[in-house]
């Protein structure tokens, strides 16, 4: 099983390194995108999935890091100043998100955080002087690394991909961490967790906290990538979407994400053929994977495992009752 | 004044049909421990099916009458059997994205099927104007406030004053208890998936008129739903058409004295006081967390 994790992950890794430079420009850039979305979703995963909070507002996340990218670098200043301001700017606000969540929990809280994106959305789209307001902000430059331009799509996608596998890593790390472990005890049992001794209010602020750093990272990246921001894609919708991706991903595993932004950033251009009705089958689409799988998607594994302890079980039950009559 | 009141009384003329989608909302939830993010869509689709009934010559009433049965077959049986019964077991998080696979699918297919125009649709009330001191009210005002009134305390009173709605409220209390109590649960959880869908119908024939029926009309809808719910107390079926009233006056108000860009903040911070200090809602009951 061990090996079989091994010869997939390095066939993933040999289609994204390989595959993007025989891609058209389009093809590049969803492939950036979809990247993009994996990182805001990882976040997402963290205080959905692992922490076990409810988050509809996570694009208002993603849009700050965005805005914060695009007016520094209006102003003259460097995507790597804005980059970490970017990340701590949605740290900071994300603790403060997570406040609500210490006193309401569930639907409510859903409700909260979705209410915070929309008053984050109504700051972009009427305050001009600082966001454009409807006509957003156009030209945003990409950044340099090192010395090297990464003002053609793949090299930009390259960069994407690096920071992906960067943050995938410190996110595999922390969750195999003594925090990632109290992460999961307080989404399985929070009163428990607490009798045994872990500061809940802490972890739920901090879930919050970093999941909001990823968006922020993922919304500069979105900044620089698609080179012209405006309100629309930081709405309730795009919230719901996002959530709607980690959980058909699969919450609370770790490469969820990764199938759940493709479906939700990949399935929908796959689907154009459908034309007028591409948005139709894909909603329904999304239906019928939730009753197929509620878990999500990487539930799969899992659910064929149990279905082969069960014929094991069964098969075993058969022999015994076998023997017994032999007897 | 005059201003305010002319204002004041729109207001609650919208708020009434948001409370009407809010008290189906609460509904579901109580009794099965469905979210509906469709639940905006519930109110659009609806109104599509009267202008088609409509085309094909029915009057305004026939074909209310006649959606109103298709509703609770598709809205109310199907949705139930084909989408809550499965996933509710699961827990929160499937069912709520099932339902905005739902909303994305209902949204587009009439986009696509029907029309991506906004269509004028028939109100029900005719074009009149009163004059009380002064202030100018619109007879479909008026109308709208006190048909929706009715609608939320005959529900109010049929879930009180009848056998069957008190084995309701018993399933919404405590599933298991009406059970051993010899409650057909599952009926009673059909008949609010029913309830459900009539009543956004009726939001449907109210709200058209001024909102005009269009392919994203439900999704301003549905969150002005969820708020007023929540505002008013999500275990609280009074609470939702007194949280409808207040999202649909403070809106109109911050609308006029505030700045029209961000009416959609008021209802906001109301709501988020609301979550802050009285988390339960304004008329809601406090649930204890359990071990």
């Amino acid at each position: 099983m061990k090996r079989l994790h091994l010869v997939g992950l390095l066939l993933i890794a040999a289609v994204l390194l390989a595959v993007p430079p025989f891609l058209k420009s389009y093809g590049i850039y969803l492939f950036s995108y979809w990247l993009v979305f994996v990182i805001a979703t990882m976040g997402l995963n963290l205080t959905v999935g692992y922490a076990g909070q409810k988050s509809l507002g996570h694009a208002a996340f993603f849009g700050i890091g965005a805005y914060t990218v695009a007016i520094l670098m209006k102003a003259g200043f460097s995507f790597w100043l804005g980059l970490p301001l970017a990340a701590v700017g949605c740290f900071l606000i994300g603790l403060g998100l997570g406040f609500p969540a210490l006193r309401v929990q569930t639907i409510y809280l859903a409700f909260a955080t979705l209410g915070f994106n929309t008053a984050v959305w109504l700051v972009m789209r009427n305050e001009e002087w600082l966001t454009g307001g409807t006509f957003g902000i156009n030209n945003i430059a990409r950044p340099g690394l090192l010395g090297l331009s990464l003002d053609s799509n793949l090299a930009y996608y390259y960069f994407v991909l690096g920071t992906t596998v960067l943050l995938a890593g410190l996110l595999w790390s922390l969750l195999r961490s003594p925090w990632g472990k109290a992460f999961t005890a307080l989404r399985d049992n929070p009163i428990r967790a607490e009798s045994l001794g872990i500061d809940i209010q802490t972890y739920t602020l901090l879930s919050f906290a970093i999941g909001a750093v990823y968006a922020g990272i993922a919304g500069a990246l979105f900044a620089s990538l698609v080179q012209f921001i405006e309100p629309a894609p930081f709405t309730v919708g795009a919230s719901i979407m996002m959530y709607l991706m980690v959980v058909v991903g699969g919450p609370g595993y770790f490469f969820g994400p990764v199938l759940g932004a493709a479906v939700g950033v990949l399935l929908p251009e796959w689907l154009r053929f459908a034309q007028a009705w591409y948005l139709f089958v894909f909603g329904t689409a999304v239906v019928l994977l939730m009753l197929w799988l509620p878990d999500g998607l990487l539930s799969i594994p899992e659910r064929l495992r149990a279905k082969r302890l069960a014929r094991e079980a069964s098969a075993a039950r058969s022999a015994a009752a076998a023997q017994l009559e032999v007897k | 004044m005059t201003d305010f009141l002319q204002l004041f009384i729109s207001g609650l003329s919208t708020g009434a049909i948001y409370g009407l989608a809010a008290l189906g909302f609460t509904l579901l939830w109580q009794a099965s421990g469905t979210i509906n993010f469709a639940q905006g869509e519930f109110v659009m689709l609806p109104a599509f099916m009267m202008l088609g009934f409509a085309s094909f010559g029915a009057p305004l009433l026939a074909s209310f009458v006649l959606t109103c049965i298709v509703a609770v077959v598709v809205l109310g049986w199907a949705f139930k059997r084909g989408i809550a019964d499965p996933l509710l077991k699961h827990g929160l998080m499937p069912i709520v994205v099932a339902t905005i696979g739902l909303a994305i699918a209902m949204r587009n297919g009439v986009r696509a099927g029907y029309s991506a125009e906004a269509h004028p649709f028939p109100s029900l009330f005719a074009d009149k104007l009163f004059n009380v001191f002064g202030v100018t009210i619109t007879l479909a005002d008026l109308g709208t406030l006190a048909l929706a009134l009715v609608l939320v305390f005959a529900t109010q009173a049929f879930l009180q004053k009848t056998v069957t709605g008190r084995a309701m409220q018993a399933v919404a209390q405590n599933t298991d208890s009406a059970t051993v109590l010899g409650i057909n649960v599952p009926r009673m959880v059909f008949y609010t998936f029913a309830i459900n869908a009539l009543l956004a119908c009726a939001a449907a024939l109210l709200v058209t008129p001024t909102y005009l029926a269009k392919f994203d009309m439900g999704e301003p809808l549905g969150t002005k739903a969820f708020f007023a719910a929540i505002i008013g107390g999500f275990n609280n079926s009074r609470g939702a058409i007194l949280g409808g009233l207040i999202v649909g006056v403070s809106e109109n108000l911050a609308a006029a004295y505030i700045s029209p860009t961000y009416k959609d903040a008021v209802a906001l911070v109301v709501f988020m006081l609301v979550i802050l200090f009285k988390p339960q809602g304004l008329l809601g009951k406090k649930v204890e967390r359990k071990v």
